[in-house]
This record gives structure tokens, sequence and C-alpha cells, in this order.
């Protein structure tokens, strides 16, 4: 672990992206998350980390509403996006997850060529007038993404026949084209071998210049490398959150310490 | 010995050879099997499969050549005079075996021994007579050379049976002790069970190929005889069809082909919207109760016999679509017509088409649908833009599945659109297709070696061509798409 990067970085701001209050989610008898309380900062990147099973993928999810997507899945409490519930009934979970990006663990690219998979959201939101327009946001995405220059001759050429680690940052570019607020990542680089890796991480700390990025990620390296603010979640409870730095080489709760240091997982 | 119970004679040494091998497995090794290479069950089946397979392998090539052989043999027995009298060899042949079959008879009637049914002359005895008595009727008399070709007949396969009996049972038994004495604890006795599985698994897919090519075989040879009764240029590109019991029949292809792509395509238009989307629905949006319940009861439709299909079109669709669009909008006054088939053929083919796309779309994976929601995309841009076009490979097969079924469909035009050979654009006029005159021209009055009935061969083959490249083109877009997908 590299403690002299997390001590020079510093938390570009403190004004609160989201913000949760409350948040508890069953699936069907299962209580998976117990009363969460967290503020995602903007231009941050944030890190979930804890064991298999502590409700961090299932926090991440409620940030979009993915969760709706899974019938027996119910969530109470209040998770705000700039100040609006976004579980209010005047919300509508489609623009929502517009606006909160999101790249899975495993590259998921579409059946169609590197092209159509970028232009993929713009083109269901209409968030482009023109052909050249098109053009000029996927090629911007494929550009942030670091994936231009390996893909810029093949562009009709289909996604999924690029590699894993191309795949992946692919499916950020599309996540980025449709220019989010947040971009929710879970466990991105979980597929991919140690280059693709620093690749992806290399891009996430780029992209908070744009945007609140949360990443959820089973490597404490990985956290401690990429983000500037660690949330550690423990049997469906958030334990602690605090700067990655604090957390990391000085937490205040003795199950955090137990985990960063190996004893619990 | 009959061909039955040599089968039987063999399977019960076969049993025999399995307990034997088991036994002699384990005494083997004393007992332990740990020490034997295989369980000693295997070595029991390899002793098993050493005595039946062979045995039973030269049983079935025996029962093929045997006939074979002796026709050809007792054949060249009468002479060309006496053949030509008849016609043609295979008529001989039919009344040589005949006469053998019948001479058992006639001796036990008659009380003679084998000396004295050897001695029986047909120029003496009235052997047309006496066959006749004992039910064998013959259409001429009995000539001297085709009655010594049945004694022939009769007495060599007499002969060749029991020889047939005793190589098998031989076979059987050699093989037996072969496998017996092999047995020791390193042979490999599993291996060889699995090698056998190996070629039975092959052998049985060799039987689907192989019949495939036997039935095209036998339409290719009848229309071989069609095209040398009938000139191949009128059957191709002849527009009207009109068989003729006295012959001078117009037998032109193009209004029979009509009619199957009309009604297939109407059948088509209804079951392919209607199916997918009713696929689409059960597969992304129906809650489990509702998949529960609906899934089976559209394969319901599946089920239903499609002569029912056929008295549904004759007696409900096709006086609905008369009375209240055909007459209505002065389009003819027929019940029977080419909408009615379409029709009721897109109903039965609606589960072919939903049942299957359904497997297919359940079958693309959730992380695209989460890919495509956690863009902000709706569920039916998702189906529209990720879902459908990652199946549509599947999507296409099931499709082309459902076209097959059309093309081939026959009680349902019957009873739905009649039986007129037209060329027509008007979906509210009678018309008929390949399959329905394939059955009359075939069950009509006219002799078999005429064209109005090879005609049917030659339709057959036709629609054969047809559905075989419908199925290439099926190979050629899925293969494309798939290139492009993955």
């Amino acid at each position: 672990m590299n403690d002299m990067r997390i001590a020079d970085r510093t938390v570009s701001t403190d004004t609160a992206k989201m913000t949760a209050r409350g948040v508890q989610v069953y699936y069907g008898e299962n209580h998976a998350l117990k009363d969460v309380d967290i503020d995602i900062l903007g231009g941050t990147v944030t890190a979930f980390i804890g064991p298999s099973g502590c409700g961090k993928s299932t926090f991440l999810r409620c940030l979009n509403r993915m969760n709706d997507t899974v019938a027996v899945a119910r969530v109470l409490g209040e998770i705000k996006l700039d100040g609006e519930d976004i579980y209010d009934k005047a919300v509508d979970p489609v623009t929502l997850r517009a606006r909160v990006g999101m790249v899975f663990q495993k590259p998921n690219p579409f059946p169609k060529s590197i092209y159509d998979n970028v232009a993929y959201g713009p083109k269901i939101h209409g968030l482009t007038k023109s052909k050249a327009e098109l053009d000029q946001v996927v090629e911007t995405s494929l550009k942030k993404a670091a994936l231009w220059n390996e893909v810029k001759d093949r562009l009709h050429a289909p996604g999924t026949g690029l590699s894993g680690g191309q795949q992946q940052r692919l499916c950020i570019a599309r996540a980025i084209a449709t220019s989010p607020e947040v971009l929710l990542m879970d466990e991105p680089c979980s597929a991919l071998d140690p280059i693709a890796t620093a690749q992806v991480e290399e891009l996430i700390d780029e992209l908070r210049s744009q945007f609140s990025v949360v990443i959820v990620t089973h490597s404490m390296q990985q956290a401690a490398r990429v983000s500037q603010r660690t949330a550690f979640f423990h049997l469906g409870n958030l334990v602690e959150y605090g700067e990655t730095g604090q957390i990391f080489t000085n937490p205040q709760d003795p199950r955090t310490e137990s985990y960063i240091t190996g004893r619990i997982g | 010995m009959s061909i039955g119970l040599i089968t039987l004679i063999v399977l019960g040494l076969a049993v025999l050879g399995f307990i034997l091998g088991r036994q002699r497995a384990l005494s083997a090794v004393k007992g332990d099997p740990r020490t034997l290479h295989s369980l000693p069950g295997y070595y029991g089946w390899s002793v098993f499969l050493f005595t039946a397979v062979p045995a039973l392998l030269l049983l079935v090539t025996w029962a093929f050549v045997q006939p074979i052989a002796l026709n050809s043999h007792v054949s060249a027995m009468v002479p060309e005079a006496d053949v030509a009298s008849y016609g043609s060899t295979q008529l001989v042949m039919a009344d040589v075996r005949r006469i053998a079959d019948g001479l058992d008879a006639v001796a036990r009637k008659a009380g003679l021994d084998e000396v004295g049914l050897e001695a029986m002359r047909a120029d003496l005895t009235d052997m047309r007579g006496r066959l006749a008595e004992v039910g064998v009727a013959l259409g001429s008399n009995v000539v001297p050379s085709v009655l010594d070709a049945a004694k022939e007949y009769r007495s060599l396969s007499g002969e060749l049976r029991l020889a047939m009996s005793i190589a098998v049972l031989l076979a059987a038994v050699a093989g037996l002790l072969f496998a017996l004495w092999r047995i020791n604890p390193k042979q490999r006795a599993r291996n060889l069970v699995e090698q056998f599985t190996l070629v039975l698994l092959a052998g049985c897919s060799l039987i689907a190929v192989a019949t495939t090519f036997g039935i095209v075989f036998s339409l290719v040879i009848e229309s071989v005889h069609f095209f040398k009764l009938y000139d191949f240029r009128d059957f191709f590109f002849s527009m009207t069809w009109n068989p003729q019991f006295r012959g001078g029949s117009d037998l032109g292809l193009w209004p029979l082909v009509w009619g199957t792509l009309y009604v297939s395509f109407i059948a088509l238009l209804v079951s392919v919207p209607v199916g997918l989307m009713a696929a689409i629905y059960l597969s992304e949006y129906a809650g489990k109760k509702v998949r529960a319940f609906a899934k089976p009861a559209i394969e319901i439709l599946a089920g239903i016999p499609t002569i029912v299909y056929g008295l549904f079109a004759l007696i409900t669709v096709g006086p609905f679509l008369r009375d209240w669009f055909a007459q209505p909008l002065g389009l003819g006054s027929s019940s029977s017509s080419v909408m009615t088939a379409g029709l009721v053929m897109g109903i039965m083919l609606i589960p072919f088409v939903s049942s299957l796309s359904d497997d297919i779309i359940n079958a693309v994976p959730q992380s695209m649908r989460d890919g495509s929601f956690g863009l902000g995309a709706t569920q039916s841009e998702t189906v529209k833009q990720v879902i459908l076009p990652a199946a549509l490979p599947g999507i296409v097969g099931a499709i082309l599945l459902a076209a097959s079924r059309a093309i081939g469909e026959t009680m349902i035009v019957v009873m739905g659109a009649g039986a007129a050979a037209k060329l027509d654009l008007n979906p509210f006029e009678a018309m008929t297709t390949v399959t329905v005159k394939i059955v009359s021209q075939l069950t009509g009055d006219t002799e078999f070696a005429s064209p109005e009935t090879l005609v049917a061969f030659a339709l057959g083959l036709t629609l054969f061509c047809f559905t075989l490249a419908l199925n290439v083109v099926a190979l050629v877009i899925v293969r494309k798409y798939r290139e492009q997908y993955e």
C-alpha cells in the first residue's frame, strides 16, 4: 500500500452530491442493509469496501434505483441527489439512471458495434442533434475512457470482440457518454488483469474531475489507490466512513481495523 | 428357427455372458474389486457386448443378403421365354415365392413327404388348381421351369435359414468364450464399453442422416421417372395446373407454388408478430404467476391436431370471412380462401414462434439488461435495441421453423383454402398448395406409372428443395449475425 500517495491527495469539494439517510434494504425477509447514512461528495472518488455479502453492492444499486428491477427488493429511507429525493414518486427511475450511470462487475458490452455501444445512451436520451454531434460524443467518451487510440480504426467492429480490459473501458465510455453526474462502479476491475486494472484505475482518477465516482471494490489496495473517501460496510451496517488516508492509517472502529489488517473478511 | 427366436437366444447368451464375465473378473482378483482396472460390471458388459453385437450384426446382414442372393440364383433358372410370358422377372419371382410358400400347404394337405413333393411335375399335375385349394391364387398356369425354380427356392431358403441359425449362434458362443478368455484384472473393460457407447451414438446419428438421404434418393428416382414421361419445361414453366384422367394434362408447378407461398406468407404474417410479442411479454414483462399459467396455455395450441384447426377453418373462420369481409368488399363469395387457411395456420404457428423465441430471449444474459437499464433505457428500448438483436439468430431460427411447418402443412389447407389451383392475388379466392395436390394426385384413380401420379414425387422434391433453401438461408442469416455479435 502506497501510504505516501494517500496522504498527498485531498478531497476536491465538500459539497454533498448525494445524501442517504436511514436507508434500509430488504430482499424478501432478508434485511440486507441497515440504517445507512452517508454523504457522497462531488468531484470525489468514494470507495465502498467490506467483506462479501456486507451490503456494499446493494447500497450502490440503491443509488440509481437498479434495485427496482429486482422484484423482491424493498428500499426504505431517503436518498437525495442534489437535494431531490430519488425515491419520490415524481422521479422517473429511467431519467435518474441517465444522471447516475453504472459500470458493472463483468464487462457487458451490447452485441453491437463499438460505436453503437457508446452511442446507445445519447441516442435513447436524445442528447445529440446531428450525426456529427453524436460522432463527437462517441469520440470524446472513448478518449476519456482511454480507448480511442485502440479502437478508432474499427469503430464498427463488434464491441464483444475486444479484450476484457478493453470491453470494460468500453462500458465506462458507454456510461460516460450520457454525461452522468455520478458514476457508480461495481467492482469494475474484478474480471481484469493487472495491466487493464491499472488503466481503469488511472481512468477513474481522471474521471473525478467531471463526476462523482462511487466504486465498490474487494481490493483494499485499489480503494487506497483510487479513492479520497472510503466507507467500510460490515454485515449490512455502515461501520465507518471518512477520508481514505484516515480509514487506512487510523481507523476509529475496531472492526475496520480488523478488516483492513486482514483479521476479518 | 425364426429370427425372433434366434435373437432371444443370442440375448440370453449375452445375459449369461454378463453374469459369467462379472464373476470371472471378481474371482480373478479374489473378490477385491479395487484391484480391478474397471468396476466388475464393466467386465460383464464387455462379455455381453462381444456376445450379442457381432452375432446380431451377422443376423441382420444375413437377413438382408439372403433374399437378394436367393432371388438372383433362382431367377436364373427360369428361361427367357418363360419370363417373357409373365412380363417381367419381378413378376416371375413373385409367383416363385408364392408357389414356394404354397408347396408346404399342398404337401400337408395331400400327405406328401419331401420326396413326393420333389416328384411333383407341373406338366402332369394341375399345380394351379392344387395351389388354389390351399388359398394360393395364381394369375396363370404353372410353367415347369417356374415350379422347378419354386422347389429350388423352397429347399434353398430352408437350408440357408438353418445355416444362418447355426452361424449366428456360433458367432454368439465364440464371442462369449473369446470375451471370457480375455478377462484379466488389467483389461480396460471400462474403456471398451465407452468405445462401444461412442459407436452406438454415432450409429444413431448416422441412421438419421442416412434416412434423409434415402428419402431424397427415392424422391429423385420417382421424379426422374416422371420427367421421362412429362417434359420438365412444361412442369417448371407452365402456368396452368389441370390434370386429366385420360392423359394430356397440364401439370404446371407455379399455381401450386404460388398457393403454398401465399398461404404460408399470410400464416407467418399472423404468427410472427403475435408469437414474438407474446414471447417478449412472457419473458420480459410477465410476473412469475402469469408466466406459469400463460406459457403452458399458449403451448396447448401446439397440441391441437391440425385436422381440428381444419374444422375450425371450415366451419367458423371461412364463413365469417366470407360474410363480413369478402362479400361486403366484393372480393368473392367463397368460404374457402387463402385468407382462411392462412389465418388459421397462423394461429397454429403462434406457439412455435412464441415458445422458441421465449426460450431464446430468456437465454440473453441478465447483464445485457442491467447494462441497458443502467444507462437509463426503458424496458421496451432495452428489448428493441439490446435483447432482440442479441437473440436474433435464434429468433430467425424459430421463424424459419414455423415457415417450414407452414409450407408442409396439408390438412388446414385442404379444409380452409379449397382445392382449386389458381394464380391469383385476391386473398379471398380459393387456392391450393403443393402438399394438397400431392395427396390428391397419389390417391387418385390413375395408374401409378402415369405422369398424373408420378407428378406427386416431383412436387415433393420441389417442396423439399424449397424447405432446404429456406434452411440454408436461415443458416446464412444466423451465421452472419453471429459473426457480428460474438
